[in-house]
């Protein structure tokens, strides 16, 4: 157990350590290379001061990356140059929106991959397996982009039963606390509370569909064929001929055992859902974090690229390390190291 | 012939090439796939045939034109016009030719490098390699779009710089598989006999354990395929890959993404070119992989 928390540490920072790098000789490539980031806060274009910066000073690769990465520790990921606000706060509130909109879409894929890939598990080989099959195929194809574009056609244009943008109605006005609409409309104290929750979750469902499609398709098609492995087992069928209700076999027996190659699929769908994002958040004015940057991107706003790029990095790498845990501990084979 | 055969009782084994064929053959859906991805190549080859008129070619008299089949169509242009007037069939003809290219060109630079580099850390020294593995094990860490956006923040948008980020961010995958397979092969009894025999690693690798690693190398090169037209498509929607008159399927969408409540055409017809292409690739690549696998058991 201290063994694996000690790995998984040393994985994360390492992990961190090749990120800072990357960002670091990034930065290098911005016009006014690292000095951007680096910087004293009282030199910030801003205050008006022109103080020269610490790295025109010292042009050791070894100095000026351990002031970087003392002051990326610190949380001082530079200033915005068209806002002027710090990009490490700028971040957090961003951020849960995008956190928000990526948990509703995982919770669309697990809710309806992991019941799909057991169906079509059960009846393998036959007509309903068969149309789960190709349906995921087809669906893993799509580009999200288009798909969206065309969902808002349907649903929101032609039968008028979704909103299409924006993450609440603009009558209500909810107090930021958690970043989390759907918390902060339940603990809001306004008269409106209820029917501000009801109006975002109203605006949450078609972006955490469109997001969710990609995933869905991966742990349907993941659930199927880790489920026809064990279903195929002698315990299995040991465990059926002892009397036991099919369903208990399946979801208790067999769904645990399957469980390890659907959290690695798990595992990497964050990255997926963070590129998605991206787009989702274009495309139904969502106001996270890919929007954010890339908004940055648009108007060369290169304090806020570099401070994304980092803090999303983190975030997905961080996320990868629990999981990997999380499923060692589900594992039993790693149990008793 | 038959005389011969049934007098020696031979049979003839086919070549390998010949049984991934016949086993891709025997299933539909990809050899469908096959035909359809053909039929897109012609296209985008022909385009200069094809399409009626050029596709940047603006006709003022016919702004949001329907497609023709609707009864406020023009015969004149078959899948209507866009915004400003442009024939949305020669658009995407010449966008079948866009994205095909890039995507081609692509691939060839990310499976070039990366099977150069999944070579070269499989055969050096165990520090290199380690040092590589986690380099690319961060690349594949981060999410692929938002790395193809950044590093097209720094090196500036286009075409041509699009082309590099969605290849710096395909590479990972093919030295990872590359040397995923070397690694499989060289404990084999045959590359110990080559070895035996006193063969240099350069004759090593391309005689004895090439031949063998190349299933995995052509099912990732068709998924690499894939994934490059939807990350092409991806930042030319967000304003970041092809630039607005080229008639690149994600620019295109993004054009005609704010008609979409009174001219759905412009919207749903690039979409659907770049769905059939994505899904044909994909069927193949299963198809392809189902092949190699039966001839593995």
């Amino acid at each position: 157990m201290l063994y694996l928390v000690f790995r998984q540490l040393i994985h994360l920072v390492l992990s961190f350590f090749v990120l800072t790098i990357f960002t670091f000789s990034l930065a290098q490539l911005f016009p006014q290379g690292i000095s951007f980031i680096i910087e004293a806060e009282s030199n910030n274009i801003f205050s008006g001061e022109t103080s020269q910066n610490l790295v025109n000073q010292t042009s050791n690769f070894f100095v000026s990356y351990y002031q970087y990465i003392s002051q990326v520790l610190s949380g001082y990921f530079g200033l915005s140059t068209v806002r002027g606000t710090s990009v490490f706060d700028e971040f957090f509130i961003y951020f849960p929106a995008t956190l928000e909109l990526s948990f509703a879409a995982l919770f669309f894929a697990t809710g309806l991959g992991l019941p799909l890939g057991i169906f079509a598990a059960k009846h393998k080989h036959k007509w309903q397996d068969k149309v789960i099959v190709s349906t995921s195929l087809a669906g893993s194809s799509i580009p999200i982009f288009w798909w969206a574009m065309l969902l808002v056609l349907l649903f929101s244009l032609f039968l008028g039963i979704t909103p299409v943008a924006s993450r609440i109605g603009f009558e209500y006005d909810i107090l930021p606390i958690t970043g989390f609409m759907l918390i902060d409309t339940l603990i809001s104290n306004q008269d409106y509370a209820t029917e501000a929750f009801i109006s975002a979750l109203h605006h949450l469902i078609l972006p955490a569909i469109v997001l969710g499609t990609i995933p869905l398709t991966a742990i349907t098609r993941t659930t199927r064929s880790a489920m026809i492995g064990v279903l195929s087992e002698d315990y299995i069928r040991s465990a059926k001929t002892r009397g036991i209700s099919a369903v208990v076999v399946v979801w208790k027996y067999a769904l645990r055992n399957a469980m390890i190659p659907i959290m690695t699929t798990l595992s990497l769908q964050i990255s997926v859902l963070i590129a998605g994002s991206l787009l989702t958040e274009t495309i139904f004015s969502w106001p996270g974090a890919g929007k954010w940057l890339l908004e940055a991107v648009n108007r060369r706003d290169f304090p806020v690229i570099h401070g994304g790029i980092l803090a999303i990095a983190s975030f997905v790498i961080l996320s990868h390390i629990l999981l990997d845990f999380l499923s060692m501990l589900v594992d039993p084979k790693w149990r008793h190291r | 012939m038959t005389s011969q055969s049934q007098f020696y009782h031979q049979t003839r084994i086919p070549s390998t090439y010949a049984r991934w064929w016949g086993h891709f053959y025997d299933n539909k859906f990809s050899l469908m796939a096959l035909i359809v991805f053909i039929f897109i190549c012609l296209v985008a080859v022909f385009a200069d045939f094809l399409a009626p008129y050029d596709p940047t070619h603006t006709f003022i008299d016919a702004i949001h034109k329907p497609p023709s089949w609707y009864d406020l169509g023009d015969t004149r242009f078959l899948l209507g016009t866009d915004y400003i007037g442009r024939d949305i069939f020669s658009r995407l003809v010449f966008g079948a030719r866009l994205s095909l290219s890039l995507a081609g060109a692509v691939v060839l630079l990310s499976a070039s490098s990366g099977i150069f580099l999944g070579v070269l850390s499989s055969f050096a020294n165990p520090w290199l390699d380690a040092l590589m593995m986690r380099v690319m094990d961060f690349i594949l860490a981060l999410p692929s779009l938002l790395l193809a956006v950044v590093i097209v923040a720094v090196i500036g948008r286009g075409l041509p710089n699009a082309i590099y980020a969605v290849a710096i961010v395909l590479v990972p995958h093919f030295v990872l598989i590359t040397r995923s397979a070397i690694k499989h092969e060289i404990p084999k009894e045959y590359v110990t006999a080559m070895r035996l025999d006193g063969a240099s690693k350069t004759r090593l690798f391309y005689h004895s354990i090439l031949p063998n690693i190349l299933p995995p190398i052509i099912i990732q090169l068709t998924l690499a395929f894939s994934t490059a037209i939807l990350e092409i498509a991806s930042l030319g929607f967000l304003g970041l890959g092809a630039q607005a008159p080229h008639p690149e399927w994600g620019t295109i969408l993004s054009e005609s993404h704010n008609d979409i409540m009174f001219a759905s055409w412009t919207v749903t017809l690039p979409g659907l070119a770049i769905f059939f292409t994505l899904l044909s690739i994909n069927l193949i690549g299963d198809g392809l992989r189902d092949a190699m696998d039966l001839e593995q058991k």
